[in-house]
């Protein structure tokens, strides 16, 4: 009896009723740090006590791009580079909705670069996870706006000739209301960040430093998903007094991780009705205006027509 | 403006704000836009009004984003609109297929301008007609409208809303420039008097529910975000579940599927005007605001005794196949006056076979048809020159 | 069916759109009949040439636009010279005298012209010349009748207005030429 309890524990994955066990396996890379991803943003939710009903996931194209497909949460895998508009409309238009988007660095940055710093700016009230593996890992390996300068990638066969964005950085002079940046190495403190914005309100970014063993760390003598993890282990400190703007990563250098920006900004909606009350205030009260609108004759005698006649041919028939 | 909630009686209103006008009255609630001229008197109005309605006005960072959040707003239940020109169209394409392929009800209106690129940003032209049936890669079944007066604009664009609910796809509504910006009398009736449809919604538990699952109609039930569906959508290749199926068997199953569910219904869309269609030996076909500034060389072609019959067309896509063909075996031929080089004419070709000739009475954009032009091409059908 | 084709023609400011916006309001709404009123317009928002145009039917409006007018308002030199060809024969030719000096032939129309912008200043604000104007084309034209005329000004005007709009009209419609 024992036994069979036990067995019967084992068949249920501890995870299933946030994923979609009907889809496993998932199609990612062994070694790839999206699994760690998910695991955190899973155990993430249960600890921020959303209603999973009420959450609504958005990703675009990419590795991370399949990370709705795999949630069983009302989900969404949309264009290349465009998640975060499709969420801004689906939160404003809901506005009970907490509102993910999961996705990769070449979809939020480079692609969906322009969404990203006018969603920050108006600090609509989403949350944006956005998993950096420096590189284009479903498309074979190419150049992506986070590929450190030297490194190699597809397109970059003799190392890579641009400067590559601090994510944290330009979020938050963009205006977000919470940025942090972990590696799929700090899972605890990566799932606390994770709960803390589901419950915040205003525009959440958060950004995980992962490993792609298949094309990065082939191309840049990175080892293995292990060996990345360790690299990161070694490369990463924890400092949430940063300043944002100065910790870029590069090949070698520092992974500075931590909470950086923690603030209560007005939201989008928040100043659209404070905006809207203190403009109607001038013409007293809404329900009252509504009842004293000014009455416009509706003459009966003039019958509407759906659509009007091309009048030329009645008359000359 | 602060004080009107809802606007019943008669109006003398532009066509852009009629438009605006039509789509609060068909329920529309979510509207994103990026400024564009002629289109943007529409996003103007939409940002006074909407506040007052409740719902949702916001100016995006540009049109590929207000495409993209009227799709999201559509999933949350809302009904939702965008307003923009050729250019913004252009930006559009790629989302409106996802919006073809996730099945998203919502309305995208084009106030042709004359084209292509910049082209002529204050003055008119029908040159993207082709555009709206072929602009996103792939194929899928569509619908366009086409108002040739602001009354109109008003009562297309709750024709679009309600096709955009019932099939569950992005309708175009394309106005033009003219049309957009000519002012005239406009009839609000009381809400009570419009047909509004709104989506049906699943009645399935969400255990239950498969969120493209379809009976005969070809059309599957909606269900919105937050509901506890918690379904999954996608614009890739998907199943019944939602899920991605990159095999040829579901691929041949779903992409037909998005052709047929408007193929099967086009007796329901087709919206057209007929005019002395029958015993005509030419017909004149014309959409827009090229329907109206043609009828002076209509009215001439018949004191010259030509039996000239018109039909206009108030619904381009689909087009009216079967229509078409019937008439080509009657008449002598088809004339069609369009402000383009040849873009509904070719559809009409090709529906006329070789049973009737076709002639096409092109123009550029950025005035209107000469009416000699338009004379003598009726004049060249009828008397087989 | 009977058919009233207005040109409109002055410079940015001058309240020309809102004027064929009257006039089409007064037809529509107010006088039972049909009519249609577009614009032109370039890429400036202020100054410049302007001009706009309204169909007056008693019927639906076929065709939108003024290829001929029947009645010509002009408040400019340039919209008098840029439009005087688009005048039918016989057709109505109204203007204000002291921006419209250099004048061409009007043996082939009734030519009338009226100081509506120094009436409008001596009623205290130029900005209401285009009301002087309207009241003026209604008496001299006849393009609506002056109750649907007067009731679209007040429709169209800040409330606090009204009064003067109104007083703008009545002079421009009691103005004598012979004066």
């Amino acid at each position: 009896m024992a036994n069979n309890t036990a067995q019967l524990q084992e068949k249920s994955h501890p995870m299933e009723d946030l994923l979609r066990m009907d889809r496993m396996p998932h199609i990612w890379c062994s070694g790839c740090g999206l699994g760690s991803a998910v695991t955190a943003f899973v155990e993430g939710l249960k600890k921020a006590g959303v209603s999973y009903d009420k959450t609504a996931i958005v990703s675009g194209i990419g590795c991370t791009g399949r990370v709705a497909g795999y949630l069983r949460l009302d989900s969404y895998h949309t264009t290349h580079g465009r998640a975060i508009p499709f969420a801004t409309g689906l939160k404003l238009a809901n506005r009970d909705l907490t509102v993910v988007v999961f996705s990769g660095d070449g979809d939020l940055f480079a692609i969906g670069g322009n969404h990203l710093i006018h969603a920050a700016r108006r600090n609509v009230d989403i949350n944006v996870i956005c998993v950096n593996n420096f590189i284009y890992g479903m498309t074979g390996g190419q150049n992506a706006p986070t590929t450190p300068l030297g490194a190699y990638s597809s397109t970059a066969p003799f190392g890579n000739y641009e400067m590559p964005f601090n994510l944290v950085g330009l979020a938050a002079a963009s205006g977000a209301s919470y940025v942090a940046r972990w590696t799929t190495m700090h899972a605890r403190r990566l799932t606390d960040s994770i709960a803390t914005a589901a419950n915040k309100k205003g525009f959440c970014f958060i950004e995980i430093v992962s490993p792609c063993p298949t094309v990065f760390a082939r191309k840049n003598k990175g080892g293995t998903g292990l060996d990345m993890l360790k690299e990161f282990q070694t490369r990463a400190i924890i400092d949430h007094d940063a300043d944002p703007t100065t910790i870029p990563l590069n090949m070698d250098n520092e992974i500075v991780c931590g909470e950086f920006v923690n603030d209560d900004r007005p939201t989008f909606w928040e100043n659209v009705q404070a905006g809207i009350k203190a403009r109607l205030e001038k013409f007293a009260n809404w329900e009252e205006m509504q009842s004293n609108s000014r009455k416009i004759s509706h003459k009966k005698d003039r019958k509407y027509t759906s659509s009007r006649d091309s009048s030329i041919m009645r008359r000359n028939t | 403006m602060f004080k009107k909630s809802r606007l019943i009686g008669e109006y003398f209103m532009q066509g852009d704000i009629a438009c605006a006008e039509g789509a609060l009255a068909a329920g529309c609630r979510f509207f994103g836009g990026y400024p564009i001229t002629p289109a943007s008197e529409i996003a103007e109005r939409m940002a006074m009004r909407l506040p007052l309605l409740r719902g949702v006005f916001i100016q995006y960072e540009d049109e590929i984003a207000s495409i993209a959040g009227i799709l999201g707003a559509s999933w949350a239940g809302a009904k939702s609109m965008t307003a923009t020109s050729g250019p913004g169209i252009s930006l559009m394409t790629e989302n409106i297929g996802l919006g073809m392929m996730m099945e998203a009800p919502c309305v995208v209106v084009n106030v042709q301008r004359g084209s292509p690129s910049t082209g002529l940003p204050t003055s008119w032209g029908q040159s993207d007609m082709m555009q709206a049936r072929w602009g996103s890669h792939g194929d899928y079944g569509s619908i366009s409208l086409v108002p040739n007066s602001p009354q109109e604009f008003f009562d297309l664009t709750i024709t679009a809303f309600n096709f955009s609910e019932k099939y569950r796809l992005p309708v175009f509504i394309m106005a033009d420039a003219l049309v957009g910006h000519m002012t005239e009398k406009v009839v609000i009736p009381p809400v009570e008097e419009l047909e509004i449809i709104d989506r049906k919604y699943t009645n399935k538990k969400p255990e239950d529910y498969l969120p493209y699952d379809y009976g005969k109609n070809l059309i599957p039930d909606f269900a919105k975000a937050g509901d506890g569906y918690r379904y999954h959508t996608t614009g890739l290749t998907h199943d019944k579940r939602g899920y991605p199926n990159m095999t040829f068997e579901c691929q041949n199953e779903l992409v037909p599927r998005l052709v047929n569910k408007i193929k099967n219904h086009v007796d329901d869309i087709s919206l057209t005007e007929e005019y002395d269609i029958e015993g005509a030996d030419v017909i004149v076909i014309s959409y827009g605001i090229t329907s109206r500034t043609i009828l002076p060389a209509i009215t001439m072609a018949k004191k010259k005794g030509i039996k000239i019959g018109y039909l206009r067309l108030k619904t381009v896509w689909p087009f009216p196949e079967e229509k078409i063909r019937k008439l080509s075996k009657k008449v002598a031929g088809f004339v069609v006056p369009e402000m383009n080089l040849g873009q509904i004419s070719l559809e009409v070709e090709r529906c006329a076979h070789n049973d009737s000739i076709v002639k096409l009475v092109p123009h550029p954009g950025g005035g209107i048809h000469k009416f000699e032009d338009v004379l003598h091409a009726i004049e060249e059908v009828a008397y087989g020159k | 069916m009977s058919e009233l084709r207005v040109k409109i023609s002055g410079f940015g400011g001058q309240g020309i759109i809102l004027s064929s916006f009257i006039i089409g309001k007064a037809a529509s709404i107010y006088d039972q009949q049909h009519s249609s009123m577009t614009q032109a317009y370039g890429p400036e928002a202020r100054g410049g040439a302007c001009s706009s145009q309204v169909v007056i039917s008693s019927d639906n409006v076929e065709y939108p636009l003024v290829d001929t007018a029947d009645v010509l308002i002009a408040m400019s030199q340039e919209g008098y010279d840029t439009f005087l060809p688009i005048l039918k024969k016989g057709g109505i030719l109204l203007y204000d005298t002291d921006l419209v000096e250099k004048l061409q032939s009007h043996k082939n129309f009734i030519a009338k012209g009226i100081p509506a912008t120094r009436l409008a200043e001596e009623l205290g604000k130029k900005i209401v010349a285009n009301i002087v104007m309207l009241g003026f084309a209604t008496k001299q034209a006849k393009i609506v009748s002056p109750e649907a005329m007067q009731e679209a000004i007040a429709d169209s005007v800040p409330s606090k207005f009204i009064d003067l709009n109104m007083k703008a009209f009545q002079a421009g419609y009691d103005y004598n030429e012979e004066q």
